[in-house]
């Protein structure tokens, strides 16, 4: 996938719509990512991370009863086995070691399901950052075990009641923090949204996903890439990070959103949290609430990157309801032994159920990015299942 | 001046800044209450020398918790922007009235059509505080195009090159944003108020005001020292959302007029 134009555009999507005071600071931070993804030596201290305390690579695992239930050759790149539990460190790490570069001590974030806050309060403890966590009060309620987990990890976690109290709302509250704090605080988005060099930033500290799922899926495949790779999508990080991987290979790409969340399938475009994209909104323009089994999927837009990915017919974005979410959950416990995190169980829902209608031909390649352990959300699947 | 046109926000502002005295643009979100109309008409009466309607937004970033809780207040009550347009429509109190919005809802609508539709209530100007310079161009050429005045915003963070940029391209007045943080009231003026204040008068004739974090008649007389006048927005709201009504709001605005026109009366 390219690079965003100068003013951070990917198509007609993107661009840096903030308040004034927060500009210059997107200028900064640009010019500072531009130089540090350059820089070896910074390279170097990013991957020495990701090796020895992240635990990459990854592996990629064959799902060998699945598979042979379905029809086809099912790949897992397993993102769940990342320090932390998730996808999310990927990207954390690389902003955390920027924000030391920089000279910025304060480390705030936002998380919706908790992962992202998780892996932003790990990275700091690491790093000698202070850290602060905006998280929407319903989520609080409903991750209560990742806020233990964050203020276990030093950080002050602080719950956000404005708005729908989730993710659009903790996005909202950490950009007003950052208006008041932005000359000594780093601001670390969770996934590819927000104001350019975010999106753009994020895919790239992401796209180790995709690189080594490229190679490792071709050691599967007789060198072949698989016919299909697909990733769930809320903001969208690890989709965009597992779509660089396979930009330029004949694979179709398929993003999977919730149906309560489907910013590229029902939404349209808008300008918000500092980009233009996709959103859930009224007639008037009022941006509406994401609904959805999980948290880390509850976001009312998507990456604008995705935007144009759709917009240009490069990947497809598909949803799926709860209820396909839950039953794909437990199938791959039962049959895999893997407990998947709520938000990938979408993107495997949609393998189930195109497999069935046929949208998925028997005996295709499918490559799936498990972006997370279900650990946190056991208690509340507990509850809807009982 | 020669190469620019005096747009319907900027003319009045500027005969009142000539003549000595210091300008105040109160706030009000529009549709607040069903007496939000006749709460602009007492603040027109009580010397505010043009007033800022917001249109509340689902997603306020720039605001702080009373602007908040007014948006939604309003939001739960319906308000949309068509509503609040067509409540302005044909309003006449005397003094310019500008939008205060972001920028989803004029680009829901289409800077084209929103333009339009401000223009044909005869409104003078439009702020929108997430619509930075260098994303504006569009947006800009219309509302020029509809005679809206486009006002643009400069930080405390904002460089002296750009400042110089953002105040050329501003219409209506400079919005100075007098603090790094988001709307509501503090208890003292900041330092960066005076000095933000300061750098625009440097590099620009448009008139200069102040806003975020304005809180009371004393704070608007000690910017005033180096801005052409005050927005004040959250400590007006907070009132309102106390149950102050027109009068109260009026009341509170007379105070800020005479305190300012005590220091700077006209004429001088």
């Amino acid at each position: 996938m390219e690079p965003p134009t100068e003013s951070g555009r990917f198509g007609d999507f993107g661009g840096r719509f903030v308040p004034e005071s927060l500009v210059p600071a997107c200028l900064e931070l640009e010019q500072a990512f531009n130089v540090a993804w350059n820089d070896p030596s910074f390279r170097h201290e990013l991957d020495d991370l990701l090796k020895h305390y992240a635990g990459r690579p990854t592996p990629v695992t064959e799902c060998r009863q699945l598979s042979d239930q379905l029809g086809i050759r099912l790949l897992l790149k397993r993102e769940d086995l990342n320090h932390t539990g998730s996808h999310k460190i990927n990207n954390v790490l690389g902003q955390a070691l920027l924000a030391k570069r920089m000279g910025k001590r304060r480390f705030i974030a936002e998380t919706g399901a908790g992962q992202h806050g998780v892996a932003s309060a790990t990275a700091a403890a690491l790093l000698g950052l202070e850290c602060v966590v905006y998280m929407g009060e319903v989520d609080v309620k409903r991750q209560e075990l990742n806020v233990f987990r964050m203020k276990l990890l030093g950080a002050e976690v602080i719950s956000v009641t404005s708005g729908a109290r989730t993710l659009k709302d903790a996005i909202n509250d950490a950009l007003r923090d950052w208006v008041a704090s932005v000359e000594s605080t780093y601001y670390c988005i969770g996934s590819v949204v927000g104001p350019h060099p975010y999106p753009f930033m994020v895919r790239q500290f992401q796209r180790v996903i995709g690189d080594e799922a490229r190679v490792q899926c071709q050691e599967y495949l007789n060198g072949e890439d698989p016919d299909i790779v697909v990733a769930c999508v809320g903001g969208g990080s690890n989709a965009a990070g597992t779509f660089a991987g396979f930009a330029d290979a004949r694979s179709r790409l398929v993003g999977v959103e919730p149906s309560g969340g489907a910013a590229n399938g029902k939404g349209v475009a808008g300008i918000v949290h500092g980009m233009r994209s996709n959103f859930l909104q009224d007639e008037s323009g009022q941006i509406e609430e994401a609904h959805s089994i999980s948290a880390g999927l509850d976001y009312p837009g998507v990456g604008p990157e995705h935007a144009y990915l759709a917009a240009i017919g490069r990947a497809t974005y598909e949803s799926v309801n709860d209820a396909e979410v839950l039953l794909a959950f437990q199938r791959l416990c039962a049959t895999e032994g893997i407990l998947p995190a709520l938000e990938p169980a979408h993107a495997l829902a949609w393998i189930l159920r195109a497999c069935e209608t046929g949208e998925i031909p028997r005996g295709s390649t499918v490559m799936m990015t498990l972006s997370g352990r279900g650990d946190k959300d056991v208690a509340e699947i507990m509850e809807i299942l009982n | 001046m020669s190469d620019r046109t005096i747009g319907p926000l900027e003319r009045p502002l500027r005969a009142v800044r000539d003549s000595g005295r210091k300008l105040i643009v109160p706030y009000v979100t529009g549709g607040l209450d069903d007496n939000w109309i006749d709460v602009v008409h007492a603040l027109a009466e009580a010397g505010a020398n043009a007033i800022e309607v917001g249109i509340p937004f689902s997603d306020p970033v720039m605001d702080g918790p009373i602007i908040q809780a007014a948006s939604v207040r309003a939001l739960e009550r319906g308000t949309t922007p068509q509503s609040v347009i067509s409540e302005l429509a044909g309003l006449d109190v005397g003094v310019p009235i500008a939008v205060m919005t972001y920028t989803n809802l004029i680009a829901h609508a289409g800077y084209h059509r929103m333009a339009q539709s401000l223009a044909a209530a005869n409104i003078a100007g439009a702020i929108l505080p997430d619509l930075p310079l260098d994303e504006a161009a569009e947006w800009m050429a219309e509302a020029s195009a509809a005679t809206i005045d486009a006002v643009q915003l400069v930080a405390p963070t904002t460089p002296d090159e750009r400042l110089v940029r953002i105040c050329e391209a501003s219409k209506g007045f400079v919005y100075a944003v007098g603090l790094l943080g988001v709307t509501g009231e503090r208890t003292e003026v900041a330092s960066s108020a005076l000095v933000i204040a300061r750098r625009c008068q440097l590099v620009t004739d448009l008139p200069v005001l102040v806003g975020v974090g304005v809180s009371n008649a004393e704070q608007a007389v000690t910017i005033c020292e180096e801005a052409d006048g005050v927005v004040v927005g959250s400590a007006l709201i907070r009132r309102l959302l106390d149950g102050a009504g027109p009068e109260g709001a009026a009341d509170f605005i007379s105070e800020i007029r005479l305190a300012l026109d005590q220091r700077w009366p006209a004429g001088e």
